[in-house]
């Protein structure tokens, strides 16, 4: 009886500590990527390939923003440039640097398309996504994802 | 006294340890109940919105590795030869937001030499140092708009004319349009320094006079406060 009574506990406290896992992760489902990374899914997805995801603490301490907002004309919009691998490979956006001589060239493909497949396209952690979009989800949800 | 402040304290205890196993097995009759495959009772089962403090959560890891961010592809062998923030941070000036490094001060000490021209990294920006002060109806202090250090990273085209109106008077701003993405928050609130309660006074620099009061409200001067 007693033997029992311990096994039910332990199985009784395992299931809890489950539950309480699986609660405290439905809380904190928040990426922690850095400040201005962006995701560009724009057509990634729907070709099969991961998302994109420029850094842009990586390359502001290589080139001021002038270089690729004025002279290369990327515009100040997540998702905004319609770019496009043909459009690279002639040399245009990415295409400018990502050439083999500036820097590492296009058959990289990973190093640019290792974003999470399905994520949308985003500014990770920009005002705007703070205030829209909170960053939790309801429990049921995950429930519902998880089926 | 002294006696009855021993049994007091006690008492206490041995009801501490009481509510502590009361409190135990209510949590296993939780579990009880999902385990027995009767009504399933959660432990919580209510939105996460509903945390405490949900939007306080300090992030424990703010610089995490591209295999540890949330965004990367675990999957992805190449996400493991991505370089880590922290590495390339070493030694650059801390900040408490954004990236956590004050990147005007690092380019202004040397300590990064981005190029300002994608082939040629000899060629120096155009920096123009001409402060523009933006008065403020509210009570936070003015704004000081410096040039210098945006002349450092931007040219005049990036902002003039489409985000700013070259001419005094012409460009109306307002934090509702800069938490928007508008105006100065085309680029604060993204990429440069973000827009929260710690950084409101790099912009609002420069303090009200001293006999500064704040102006009436219509509503008030038409019917004074008895």
């Amino acid at each position: 009886m007693a033997l029992k009574n311990e096994r039910d506990f332990a199985f009784k406290s395992l299931l809890l500590g489950v539950l309480l896992t699986l609660g405290l992760m439905g809380v904190s489902q928040q990426s922690k990527a850095e400040y201005a990374d962006i995701v560009i899914n724009n057509y990634a997805d729907a070709a099969g390939m991961r998302p994109a995801v420029f850094p842009h603490w990586f390359h502001r301490i290589r080139f001021r923003c002038k270089v690729c907002h004025a002279d290369l004309g990327f515009k100040f919009k997540a998702g905004g440039n319609e770019i496009t691998m043909a459009k690279i490979i002639d040399g245009q956006f990415c295409g400018a640097c990502h050439n083999g001589e500036v820097a590492w060239s296009v058959e990289n493909c990973a190093m640019c398309h290792s974003g999470i497949p399905g994520t949308p396209t985003h500014f990770h952690g920009s005002t705007l996504q703070r205030l829209v979009a909170p960053a939790y989800k309801p429990l049921d949800a995950k429930k519902a994802s998880k089926k | 006294m002294k006696m009855g402040g021993a049994m007091n304290y006690k008492n206490k205890m041995m009801l501490l340890v009481i509510s502590a196993v009361f409190g135990l097995g209510l949590a296993g009759q939780v579990a009880a109940g999902a385990a027995d495959g009767g009504k399933p009772l959660m432990l919580a089962d209510v939105s996460s919105a509903n945390t405490f403090n949900l939007n306080l959560k300090k992030a424990k890891n703010p610089n995490a590795p591209p295999w540890e961010d949330g965004i990367h592809d675990t999957a992805n062998e190449a996400t493991f030869n991505l370089q880590p923030p922290l590495e390339a941070y070493k030694g650059l000036p801390k900040t408490s937001f954004g990236n956590h490094v004050d990147w005007v001060k690092a380019l202004d000490q040397g300590l990064i030499k981005p190029r300002w021209d994608r082939l040629d990294s000899n060629e120096e920006p155009f920096v123009m140092d001409l402060d523009i002060v933006r008065p403020v109806k509210a009570s936070v202090p003015d704004v000081v708009f410096p040039h210098r250090q945006h002349t450092e990273w931007l040219l005049c085209s990036n902002c003039h004319p489409a985000i700013f109106i070259p001419q005094k008077g012409a460009n109306q701003i307002n934090m509702s349009a800069i938490l928007l993405g508008k105006k100065c928050g085309v680029c604060h609130g993204k990429v440069s320094f973000p827009v929260e309660t710690k950084t409101c006074k790099k912009c609002h620099s420069k303090p009200k006079p001293a006999d500064w009061k704040p102006p009436l409200s219509e509503a008030t001067l038409k019917n004074p406060w008895k």
